[in-house]
């Protein structure tokens, strides 16, 4: 616990910040407040789940720029999946295995086959977006709501209940994804052995680990984290689908990851950072406080992302293998 | 060894040699039969859906002059992205270019007036060109001088684009009394002219092509570029400055894909309207990437992606399919092309890598 307090000294002190002005204002303005923070904390998941998939990937060894399209197809495969069987929960189920399945794909891709991990991760995307607007099919509904679930005593704290604990089931789980993540990645024999392949893959080889079968299996198990993204997008944010359902969170997200120096409680600062910022700029919006054209404030996470990124890039140090195949010499 | 086997061996070695040539033609054909499977399984024969694209795309003047017209913006969208490919740049970007410049060129035809009608032109040519070059080069700057990767600024600035353009054709230049968000047409004396089915655009773009080319494979230039692309750290070695490399080659894409977007504005649609030119510039990844960074090869690439693009919207009225087949098709073929499975499927150890363009999030 000490330690993880210690490790995460800066994203816990901008997480508290955060904490401390947003009582200050639902002291002042209750209803609001709560929207605001609810919006934002919405808007926030799918972008953490997806910085998760980044960093597990990065962490390794291996770009993954085909997030976007690992969402989309997840979404598409969650929701049409729900329809078909009639339950959300088979539907949740089937689009995770579809992020699992996408997650494959890049790492054979990108790993065994040593693809251009960049140009691999356009082609799903380009891939999943022709297959999910030919396979569309208008007019279908779900068959049921999420199912939104509080958990007891956690939920009845004022302001912070309602908005993190009180919440379909991605967005009530993405919290303990993140702290799981971040354990992983940091206190076990997997995040060890992980994070040595994505910084010096022929040390780690040396020492015994199978390098390719590393990054395989990461890439891989972190589709199932793309999966809940996309997923949550369509079956809990939206309750239906839509062609370019994802519109670009995949790349917000590694935008996330690098403001998050490849670290899960960071990306999840970074995250809720961008959650709150367009949560509150839709509130200002409307309330007439700010008048500026609709289009330019949904323009505000994609101006962030390029500001973000020109600030953060070059400050924090990406894993240093990230995205160079290794070919095992000899 | 007898005579025949040594033979065998020769014509083989004709096919490994030529492989850029041979790999996508084998990847389209797998396409299509993989395509037909999915047509057939909605109780359509697949021969008849491809006919009808074909001899709606081919057979049929209108359809000819429509598939070059739509052929024209992926030859210079397709030549955008391969430009920068050649100096390790992979810009998703050219879509955003594209429609920057096509509302840009699009406003010179309406606003300026009192231009005789050929300097007309190239002005609202120029000013295409020049949007979409400044559009671009946002990126090169942030990659040269802050380090943000090309993918994901020109990505950010494709959503950018369309939110601005959005709002530019909603408000201060829509046309009036219209309930369609657009710009009005441009003048007599800004329109690039057809002849026959030949668009006048379409002889430009296939200029523009040759002329890339030769500064390519022949000019000082164009052998920094290469340098560049094949290896960065011997090319910052040898003197080159690698930031003027980085913001020249965004700048000549954007260009290029700027371009694109002004012949579409001038020869083809006569105004801006947004729903005119989506997913242009993605298909010049497609086309980049079947063309393997060859810029003369990205005029058949285009013309097979034009062609299926002019052919699929006779579809759906024809046989029920949706047009998003063509999507379908187009990834088949992209997936094939970009992975090496097919290659070393084909070649076995012989197979040629296909690019590489992965560079650092810092560099």
């Amino acid at each position: 616990m000490l330690d993880f307090i210690s490790d995460n000294k800066k994203s816990l002190i901008t997480l508290g910040l955060v904490t401390v002005i947003a009582y200050v204002f639902y002291f002042l303005d209750e209803i609001r407040t709560t929207s605001v923070l609810v919006f934002g904390w919405g808007y926030a998941v799918p972008l953490v789940l997806a910085a998760m998939v980044g960093i597990i990937g990065e962490r390794s060894g291996v770009v993954n720029i085909g997030i976007e399209g690992q969402m989309l197809m997840s979404a598409f495969a969650g929701f049409f999946g729900s329809v078909f069987t009639g339950s959300i929960y088979l539907g949740m189920i089937i689009g995770i295995l579809t992020g699992v399945l996408m997650g494959a794909f890049l790492a054979v891709a990108a790993v065994k086959w040593e693809m251009d991990q960049i140009i691999a991760g356009v082609v799903i995307n380009i891939v999943a977006a022709g297959l999910t607007s030919f396979f569309y099919a208008q007019g279908k509904t779900l068959p049921e709501l999420m199912p939104v679930v509080s958990i007891p005593l956690l939920s009845d704290i004022p302001l912070i209940g309602p908005v993190f604990f009180r919440n379909g089931l991605f967005a009530l789980s993405t919290l303990f994804i993140v702290v799981a993540v971040n354990y992983a990645l940091f206190k076990t024999r997997w995040g060890l052995r992980s994070r040595s392949v994505g910084e010096y893959p022929s040390a780690a080889d040396a020492a015994g680990i199978n390098v390719t079968r590393v990054r395989m299996m990461n890439v891989t198990l972190a589709g199932a984290l793309a999966g809940c993204a996309g997923a949550f997008l369509a079956l809990e944010a939206a309750g239906t689908f839509a062609r370019g359902l994802t519109a670009g969170r995949g790349f917000l997200a590694l935008a996330i990851m690098i403001f998050g120096a490849w670290n899960p409680m960071g990306a999840l600062a970074a995250a809720l950072f961008f959650g709150l910022s367009t949560a509150i700029a839709s509130q200002l919006q409307a309330d007439e406080v700010i008048n500026i054209p609709q289009q330019f404030v949904n323009l505000l996470p994609f101006v962030m992302t390029l500001i973000v990124l020109s600030i953060a890039v070059g400050r924090v140090r990406p894993p240093a293998a990230a995205g160079q195949p290794y070919t095992k010499e000899g | 060894m007898t005579i025949t086997e040594s033979k065998k061996e020769k014509d083989l070695g004709f096919f490994v040699r030529n492989q850029s040539i041979v790999v996508p033609i084998v990847a389209i054909f797998v396409a299509f039969v993989l395509g037909g499977i999915l047509i057939s399984l909605q109780g359509v024969n697949p021969l008849v859906a491809y006919r009808a694209i074909f001899s709606e795309a081919w057979f049929d003047s209108d359809g000819l002059l429509r598939t070059f017209q739509k052929t024209t913006p992926l030859v210079l969208a397709g030549l955008a992205v391969t430009v920068a490919l050649r100096i390790g740049l992979f810009n998703i970007g050219a879509q955003g270019q594209l429609i920057s410049a096509a509302l840009a060129s699009a406003l010179a035809g309406i606003y300026i007036t009192n231009l005789p009608p050929i300097l007309h032109v190239i002005v609202s040519l120029v000013c295409g060109v020049v949007v979409g070059a400044l559009w671009a080069a946002i990126a090169g700057l942030l990659k040269a001088y802050r380090g943000v990767h090309e993918v994901i600024s020109t990505i950010m600035l494709n959503s950018i684009a369309v939110g601005i353009l959005d709002y530019l054709v909603s408000n201060p230049f829509r046309e009036p009394d219209q309930s369609l968000q657009r710009t009005k047409k441009i003048a007599e004396s800004a329109i690039l002219p057809n002849f026959g089915v030949i668009p006048f655009g379409f002889i430009l773009a296939i200029l523009v092509c040759l002329l890339v080319s030769w500064m390519l494979n022949r000019t000082t230039a164009g052998f920094r570029f290469n340098t560049v692309g094949k290896n960065k750290f011997a090319a910052s070695y040898a003197g080159i400055n690698m930031k003027l490399m980085i913001v020249t080659g965004m700048l000549l894409s954007g260009g290029l894909a700027g371009l694109g977007g002004a012949i579409e504005t001038l020869g083809i649609t006569y105004r801006f309207e947004p729903a005119f030119n989506s997913g242009l510039g993605f298909d010049g990844i497609t086309i980049a990437l079947l063309a393997r960074s060859n810029p003369l090869a990205t005029i058949p690439a285009a013309i097979l992606v034009g062609t299926l693009r002019a052919g699929g919207a006779s579809l759906q009225f024809n046989t029920g399919i949706e047009p998003e087949i063509v999507d379908v098709l187009l990834a088949i073929t992209l997936l094939l092309v970009s992975a090496p499975i097919l290659a070393k499927f084909l070649f076995k150890g012989k197979a040629q890598k296909t690019a590489n363009v992965t560079s650092g999030w810092g560099s």
